[in-house]
């Protein structure tokens, strides 16, 4: 069974997020990158598949040269090999054109299974594994909560659907699911997974993205205005406890 | 410009998220040269549809269960029919099952989650939420342009009303669905805290950052007589159970006091706790989210406040 994971390096969710002066791009000063949260989550579920039916997980991941980083965590952890696609000049690139850029490097593996995280922390599409699905044929599956192997070429999968319901869905090879966060505990890698990640192979391509027309133009980034009156509460620790207590007995009375 | 509404349904009622959809649209899309057209598969809302003012309702007849791949060609059919500049969904589960494929079809972008939209000499201006809702981004796309408003965006109650027609066909469409296979739907038995009654509660986040921390929310939490709550990566991480999670996949709840520590305010949280009567914030980043909608707020360390303030209200009580 081959299986690819789509991974994306992403901001901390911890990360201060500042805008630069050009209103269209993100300091990159003082961000912590890690894999995106669900595609961690997605890694996870590729490497106990393998483990359980055997195959080979390849991570792919389209971002700039900083993302080698992702890449080599993925391999730490158990991925066998990785398919790194450089954007030279990173600015805002449309998810379709993303799509299409991954696909372009991707097709000639013939991939048995694609996983990808439901949704990008830092864009928040939620949409690239249905449209490389698309533009590979395959089946899909969103939302996944759970897989199973029902033989060579077939997987069950529960997705999350609206207001608390689940469906299982049965799906042929080749599929591309998208994964939802708490569907296994991701591992960690371990001090024997980073001495032979640096042993396994990355193959690196340096994209020309001026192939790719863009669909969108993003034209600015902002802080978002709030639509609340925010009291806020200053002071020392001990003093904004006391005041908070004044506030639940005598604001709020739930004390 | 021409626009044409997926309606999404469940049992037999419009979602609301969909006639969000269309209040917004109705006033951008407000000229004589404008139009909106809706389509649906569940004639029940037809009676619905028509008191709402929009050109027409499209019904589509035969339609069996869902099944993503049809979805696509019901879509892909009606829209070279109609040639909208503009196609809309809301952001839920199900279009995030089929939309996206939609675009790659057609070669069309599909900007998701979208809260502001704003009509453009050949396009939309859209505004979507990045970074989890801490920063805002506005992105210019030329017609045609797929587009999904997340829940809340417009107000439902601001819908124009009117009177529409309805044109029903059936497609009779011959595809072969056969490589996805859905099987049925069903609930997972409920768990026993009912989040939703609770007068207050205390709601932690991933800013709790390790398990052997979670007693000092519990220990706030019973000082305080509140039932515990919490955001999707903890229970994600195991330290609660599902049946603690507020949001879009969790339990929707209203209580006097909605105390949130350790938490952005992700969209899909939000939509789980803003109904709440009183929101207070505890978070170390005065740009959380959470602060859009809270009325009190407290940038600071949870690990200094959170202990303080437990001994304090067990003072208070004694
Ligand atoms: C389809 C879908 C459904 C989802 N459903 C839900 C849902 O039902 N419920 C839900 O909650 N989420 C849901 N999510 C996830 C959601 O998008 C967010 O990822 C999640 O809500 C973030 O949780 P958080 O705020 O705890 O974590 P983070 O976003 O990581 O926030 C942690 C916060 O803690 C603060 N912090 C860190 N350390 C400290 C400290 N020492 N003192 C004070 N503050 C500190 C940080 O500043 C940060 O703001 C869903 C996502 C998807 C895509
Ligand atoms: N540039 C990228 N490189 C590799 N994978 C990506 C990239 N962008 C998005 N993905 C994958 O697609 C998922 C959904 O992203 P999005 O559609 O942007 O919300 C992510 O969770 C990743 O798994």
């Amino acid at each position: 069974m081959k299986i690819c994971v789509l991974i994306k390096q992403v901001p901390d969710k911890d990360s201060k997020i500042r805008i630069n002066s050009d209103s269209k791009t993100i300091d990159s000063t003082n961000i912590t990158n890690i894999i995106n949260e669900s595609d961690n989550y997605a890694l996870e579920e590729a490497l106990l598949l393998k483990e359980k039916h055997g195959g080979e997980v390849v991570v792919c991941t389209f971002g700039n040269e900083s993302s080698n980083g992702i890449i080599k965590t993925a391999l730490a952890k158990g991925a066998d090999r990785g398919i790194f696609i450089i954007n030279t000049k990173p600015h805002y690139i449309d998810i379709l054109n993303v799509a299409k850029i991954i696909t372009d490097n991707i097709k000639s593996e013939k991939f048995d299974i694609i996983l990808s995280g439901l949704q990008s922390d830092d864009s928040g599409n939620c949409q690239l594994g249905l449209l490389i699905a698309e533009m590979l044929n395959t089946s899909h599956a969103s939302l996944v909560m759970s897989t199973e192997m029902i033989d060579d070429s077939t997987i069950k999968v529960k997705q999350e659907l609206e207001s608390g319901w689940f469906q299982w869905t049965e799906l042929n090879f080749p599929t591309s699911l998208t994964i939802q966060s708490g569907i296994n505990t991701p591992r960690y890698a371990a001090l024997r997974g980073i001495m032979m990640a640096k042993n396994k192979p990355v193959e690196k391509i340096e994209l020309d993205i001026s192939g790719y027309t863009p669909f969108l133009s993003l034209e600015k980034l902002y802080i978002p205005s709030k639509s609340k009156e925010t009291q806020f509460i200053n002071g020392a620790p001990e003093e904004i406890a006391s005041t908070i207590v004044n506030i639940l007995a005598n604001e709020i009375k739930v004390l | 410009m021409k626009a044409l509404i997926f309606i999404q349904t469940e049992d037999n009622k419009i979602l609301r998220s969909c006639t969000e959809s269309i209040s917004g649209i109705q006033a951008v899309l407000n000229t004589a040269d404008d139009s909106i057209d809706t389509l649906f598969l569940d004639s029940s809302v037809q009676g619905e549809l028509e008191t709402y003012e929009v050109n027409i309702n499209h019904l589509i007849t035969d339609i069996r269960k869902f099944n993503p791949l049809e979805y696509i060609c019901i879509m892909e059919s009606m829209i070279s029919e109609l040639s909208p500049d503009i196609i809309i969904f809301s952001h839920t589960y199900q279009t995030r099952d089929w939309a996206p494929r939609l675009s790659a079809r057609l070669n069309i972008p599909f900007v998701s989650d979208c809260i502001n939209i704003v009509k453009e000499e050949d396009g939309v201006l859209l505004t979507k939420q990045m970074y989890q809702g801490k920063v805002n981004a506005d992105i210019l796309a030329k017609s045609p342009v797929i587009v999904s408003f997340q829940s809340g965006a417009f107000r439902a109650d601001e819908i124009k009303e009117g009177t529409s027609d309805t044109h029903e066909k059936s497609l009779n469409l011959n595809i072969n669905t056969e490589s996805i296979r859905p099987l049925d739907k069903f609930k997972e038995s409920k768990g026993e805290v009912d989040l939703s009654s609770a007068e207050i509660i205390v709601s932690v986040g991933r800013g709790i950052s390790k398990e052997e921390h979670m007693h000092l929310v519990k220990e706030l939490s019973e000082s305080l007589s509140a039932e515990l709550g919490s955001s999707r990566p903890v229970v994600d991480y195991g330290w609660l159970p599902h049946e603690r999670q507020v949001g879009s996949s969790g339990q929707v709840v209203s209580p006097k006091l909605y105390l949130a520590i350790g938490i952005s305010g992700a969209i899909q949280h939000q939509v789980g706790m803003k109904g709440s009567d009183n929101i207070m914030a505890i978070n170390k980043d005065p740009n959380a989210p959470i602060f859009e909608i809270a009325d009190y707020g407290i940038v600071g360390d949870l690990f200094e406040i959170v202990p303080k303030l437990t001994e304090l209200i067990k003072n208070h009580q004694s």
